[in-house]
């Protein structure tokens, strides 16, 4: 790891000059930041601490929505009663992410920028090319082995995939990311890598996650996210789902429903060809298999991750169907 | 670009000074800097869980915290865990009384991950101690006993 300057941020406008210096960059709970400066990924001139910033820690849920500071940790979420009840997806994306101490340490706006588990990526000594790192040296993941890398949402310059579980579970519920001056969708923050994918977000300069915001729903309330995975604790997704389901007062009818992918795209995965073709019908396991492989149009096989076509649509169905059980829905 | 820092670090309830280089991690300052080095470096990436210390009684992986930022916190190591007198921590007497180790390089982030484990309330039963002690590999493979440790432990807490 090399050496860099290190500053204590005592506010949000101080952390955001100091991060505006050349080489800047924001520590939370380190568990992204200071993994890739040894990898020689990360190289940060000065490192601007924000941790010891009051306020940005809160997680406050009202009827109509949950409001959690960047700084609140994973597991303090993933804990908090009121979020479990009424946003269980989330909760879950949460718990089954990492590990405890990980989760102890990792805050909520950390996690959204967690950079992807591409082994290329992370290997600058053996790799020196990689789109993400240097625009325009090739990938070498194209034709290297991609066992874990996406299906959706690549292009010619980049196939890694987005590794968080939470954003997925995010970008299901129409949750925002407050960054003080402005709020974006979590859809909208996340960026698919075309030819530029070494821009992820579209945090620009000087701007800094200060909190998320996620509308409170009947779909949110009765979510599920299912994580399918190579182990079964520690381990990122294979394919996963953030799935939430309301159904009409007739008991069976889909009022609403959210489906989004993880594991499996460049970008946290909003399947509304799913969810377009289940609103207004009756669950059954046919009708929701069948939609559930809408979920995987436009999915292009590298070779390694072939399973995840195959895989991932059953996932979403798994979780369809265990929230089409759980409130009696299932025909 | 600041060469040295100076620290002032809360270990076990002592006060510790030091000039480190910010890059400096928890791990490496009571390691190389501290002589504590009961806190074991495994994989130093976040992976093993060997170098899991507590920051304000919460279990982290002291690799991926900087030195620097946990002054003003309380740091507790597996030094500091047994009782004034010596009598060892209810999970470190049940770490030896269930062979919970063979080479015994793990032992000291099981142990640290295991006394939060408890605390947390996550420790009710042998799936839920799997589940929430999956951030310490064990590469001798000593799992069952270890298991098996953090269940006594628990119930010899509780």
């Amino acid at each position: 790891m090399r050496d860099f300057s290190y500053f204590r941020a005592s506010s949000v406008d101080e952390a955001r000059n100091a991060v505006l210096q050349a080489g800047g960059a924001l520590l939370a709970g380190g568990t992204t930041l200071l993994d890739l400066a040894k990898c020689g990924v990360a190289e940060p001139a000065t490192v601007v601490d924000i941790t010891h910033l009051s306020g940005l820690g809160e997680i406050n849920v009202d009827a109509s929505s949950a409001v959690i500071g960047a700084l609140a940790r994973m597991g303090d979420v993933a804990d908090h009663t009121q979020i479990r009840a009424a946003f269980p997806a989330v909760a879950e994306s949460l718990s089954l992410a990492a590990s405890a101490q990980l989760r102890n340490m990792a805050t909520i706006g950390g996690n959204l920028l967690q950079r992807t588990r591409c082994p290329y990526f992370r290997d600058p000594a053996t790799f020196p090319a990689c789109n993400k790192r240097n625009p325009g040296s090739g990938c070498p993941a194209i034709g290297g082995v991609t066992r874990n890398h996406a299906v959706l949402g690549t292009s010619d310059a980049c196939i890694a995939t987005y590794p968080g579980d939470l954003a997925v579970a995010l970008v299901a519920f129409d949750a925002f990311v407050d960054l003080g001056s402005r709020k974006v969708s979590v859809d909208d923050f996340f960026l698919l890598p075309g030819d530029t994918p070494d821009r992820e977000t579209v945090l620009g300069r000087g701007e800094m996650i200060v909190g998320i915001g996620i509308p409170a729903s009947a779909a949110a309330r009765n979510s599920t996210y299912l994580k399918v995975r190579d182990r079964q604790s520690y381990e990122f997704a294979a394919a996963s789902a953030a799935v939430g389901v309301e159904l009409e007062a007739d008991g069976k009818t889909v009022r609403d429903i959210r489906v989004a992918l993880g594991g499996v795209a460049t970008k946290p995965w909003r399947a509304r060809a799913v969810e377009q073709a289940l609103i207004g019908k009756a669950l059954d396991v046919e009708t929701v298999e069948r939609a559930s492989g809408l979920a995987m149009e436009g999915a292009v096989s590298h070779g390694g991750n072939r399973y995840k076509i195959e895989l991932a649509p059953r996932v979403v169905a798994r979780a369809i169907l265990k929230m089409a059980q759980n409130v009696g829905g299932l025909a | 670009m600041t060469r040295t820092i100076h620290l002032s670090l809360d270990i076990n309830g002592r006060r510790h000074e030091l000039d480190v280089e910010p890059r400096v991690t928890l791990l490496d300052a009571l390691r190389e800097e501290l002589a504590l080095t009961g806190t074991k470096k495994g994989c130093d990436q976040g992976q093993c869980g060997a170098c899991t210390c507590h920051v304000d009684g919460k279990r982290v992986l002291s690799c991926l915290t900087l030195a620097a930022q946990v002054e003003g916190r309380q740091i507790t190591t597996i030094e500091g865990i047994a009782a004034e007198n010596g009598d060892l921590h209810p999970v470190q007497a049940a770490f030896i009384e269930n062979d919970a180790f063979q080479c015994g390089y793990c032992t000291p982030g099981q142990i640290m991950s295991a006394v939060a484990c408890i605390r947390e309330g996550h420790a009710g039963s042998d799936e839920e101690i799997r589940e929430y002690m999956s951030g310490n590999l064990c590469r001798c493979g000593a799992y069952n006993s270890i298991v098996a440790a953090v269940r006594e432990a628990a119930e010899a807490v509780r």
